[in-house]
């Protein structure tokens, strides 16, 4: 389909027409740079914050740092092993992906279900599934907290380290779920009928048709959610604080900074480089995989 | 025909069920837990002890001024003094949240992807605006926190002010209950605008370009078109963008919690602040977790319109058969 960008383009012929047009466009390249640097201008300077020696940083504001050389790695040595930042990385890690996997697997089976197998209320316990995707984690929280306690989930009662995150996990499953389930069988419901009937008619187990078939041709839609769902736990805050509370050997990197803030809180030079370290994954993943990242952003424009 | 029998509408169920159990037990049960609890007094086990009907929610909304300080309307000009008094509480600085978070998101977010589409170098555009939108809200909120440090020499704002202005004294932008809102606001708009130009501008691609044509054809104007053509398409696409901001924004949390507790004071506490610090943090007070649970039973009441909404909406494109 032709776009308004090209209809915009075609419009231009003449030389005279070309100037008139460049003066009449010329506060529309001021007004989109202007917001473009404004939108870069916070990030840039938090990153050359990072790589500036603590004096200078306490001196002079970050802009100084591209006229006067002084660049260090020595911030990143001193917050990961002073601070226990590394630590806390690996945390953010620890807890992020089986909270990812957990849910595109139990999702994706559900959403095969909902797309393919028919079965009793089927329909209504899809709706019902859209309605919780808004569902505030708040409402969950304090009755989580009270049944993985009497678990002994959330506290170190095993004696093994990782019983504490199960908690946090299976949280981060139950409310990425809804948007996996949606997200999912909208997909799934797209592939070609003919398919699916065809690999029954050969006998085909609908677990069979759900590996060898569906998830090899859904592997964009399950990418876009495992994204979506990545950076959503890597960038929580909210459900960190509380599963993990009275834990600060478990807590990711998110609990982890305000913590610092609230110790060092003229520490420029330990707080960047740690702001640094907890964004540098989502930036990875942002600018190596954007469409899938923008897709799922958009799928997942209903939840919040 | 696995499909049809009634082994097969039972297999239905089967590869349903882990995910419908996860919900029932993770989030369902919890919420109709919270809204129980909302009307006791609770106690550390969160057990519902001491039922108090519904004087959680009436504490809540006439006796708490950290929640809502009625003492500070006059009932007068309600609207002039929803925008005006900065000092009303968590829930009136969430309606503040709501008007400028969603008016400017909006309004710049669509200025955006009108414009983006219009030079070449649109991409490099969109990047720039898109990236804070994958950044966590602890990040956004230590970015923010540089930018308005009240030190002249190192925070970026007032560096900047002091630069056209040698006589300006530095403002301590996020340490005066009367900015702190505002300064929270513009950061969280600069973290979520990407999300709103995105959606709205692969609205716009999908807008006919034959329509655009035939409208410059018969000398309409830009304004024109935009105001004609363009915004009455984009009507659906905003309306996704205004709900997701709004539920957005009812949750809003995390950038409070790093840029300022809530404070100055308890100045700048939004209702999603309120249910944390009631309870989890609020020790000392005799209300108890049934009050924290109350807070949250309000979110419940405020995002269901958009619960009843999404399934509408999704209900009327005729997708469930």
């Amino acid at each position: 389909m032709a776009t308004v960008d090209q209809a915009v383009r075609i419009s231009a012929q003449t030389r005279s027409e070309r100037l008139i047009r460049f003066i009449t466009r010329t506060p529309i390249h001021f007004g989109l740079i202007a917001i473009a640097v404004i939108w870069l201008v916070p990030t840039v300077g938090l990153a050359i914050t990072s790589f500036r020696k603590p004096n200078n940083i306490a001196a002079t504001g970050w802009w100084h740092a591209l006229t006067q050389w002084d660049w260090t790695l020595h911030n990143y040595g001193s917050v990961i092993h002073a601070t226990g930042m590394g630590h806390a990385w690996v945390n953010s890690l620890i807890i992020t992906l089986p909270a990812t996997i957990l849910p595109l697997t139990l999702g994706a089976l559900a959403a095969f279900g909902f797309a393919w197998v028919p079965f009793p209320f089927r329909d209504t316990l899809f709706l019902a599934i859209i309605a919780l995707m808004i569902v505030p984690i708040q409402t969950s929280l304090v009755p989580l907290l009270k049944l993985f306690r009497d678990w002994h989930l959330n506290s170190p009662h095993f004696g093994i380290g990782a019983f504490s995150f199960v908690g946090i996990w299976l949280a981060h499953t139950a409310f990425g779920l809804p948007l996996a389930v949606f997200l999912l069988r909208n997909f799934f419901i797209t592939l070609p009928k003919d398919l699916i009937e065809a690999a029954r008619m050969d006998g085909a187990s609908n677990l069979a048709i759900f590996r060898r078939i569906v998830v090899p041709l859904s592997v964009p839609a399950l990418a876009s959610f495992a994204i979506f769902q990545f950076l959503w736990v890597w960038n929580d805050l909210l459900m960190a604080l509380v599963f993990l509370a009275g834990q600060p050997d478990k807590a990711p990197m998110t609990v982890r900074i305000p913590y610092l803030l609230s110790t060092y809180g003229q520490e420029y030079n330990l707080l960047s480089a740690a702001a640094f370290l907890l964004m540098i994954v989502p930036l990875i993943v942002f600018f190596s995989l954007q469409r899938y990242f923008v897709q799922g952003l958009l799928a997942g424009s209903v939840k919040t | 025909m696995g499909g049809s029998s009634r082994f097969g509408r039972f297999q239905g169920m089967l590869f349903a069920s882990p995910a419908l159990i996860v919900l029932g037990l993770f989030v369902i049960y919890p919420a109709y837990y919270t809204i129980r609890l909302a009307f006791y007094q609770g106690d550390f086990n969160f057990h519902f002890f001491h039922y108090l009907g519904l004087k959680n929610f009436k504490d809540l909304l006439t006796n708490d001024p950290d929640f809502l300080d009625t003492s500070k309307f006059h009932g007068f000009n309600i609207v002039k003094e929803l925008v005006y008094k900065s000092d009303g509480g968590a829930l009136i600085n969430n309606v503040h949240w709501v008007i400028f978070y969603l008016s400017f998101s909006l309004i710049i977010g669509l200025g955006l992807a009108v414009l983006a589409v219009r030079v070449r170098y649109e991409r490099a555009v969109k990047t720039a605006i898109f990236v804070p939108m994958a950044i966590s809200a602890t990040a956004v909120g230590i970015i923010w926190l540089f930018v308005y440090s009240p030190n002249p020499d190192t925070g970026l704002l007032n560096a900047i002010i002091h630069g056209f202005d040698n006589g300006f004294h530095p403002i301590a932008w996020v340490g005066r209950p009367s900015l702190v809102n505002y300064c929270l606001i513009f950061a969280y708009i600069w973290a979520s605008v990407g999300f709103v130009m995105v959606v709205l501008s692969a609205a716009i691609k999908g807008i006919p370009a034959e329509i655009m044509e035939a409208a410059r054809v018969d000398g309409a104007g830009e304004w024109n078109i935009f105001r004609r053509i363009m915004f009455p398409m984009l009507s659906l696409p905003i309306s996704v963008v205004t709900v997701w901001l709004f539920v957005n924004v009812i949750k809003v949390f995390d950038i409070i919690y790093v840029m300022t507790s809530g404070g100055p004071g308890t100045s700048s506490r939004v209702i999603a602040f309120t249910m944390y610090e009631e309870t989890f943090q609020n020790f000392s007070n005799t209300r108890g977790p049934g009050y924290g649970a109350a807070v949250a039973v309000i979110m419940l009441v405020l995002v269901a319109p958009v619960m009843v909404l999404n399934v509408r909406r999704f209900r009327s494109e005729r997708v469930v058969t």
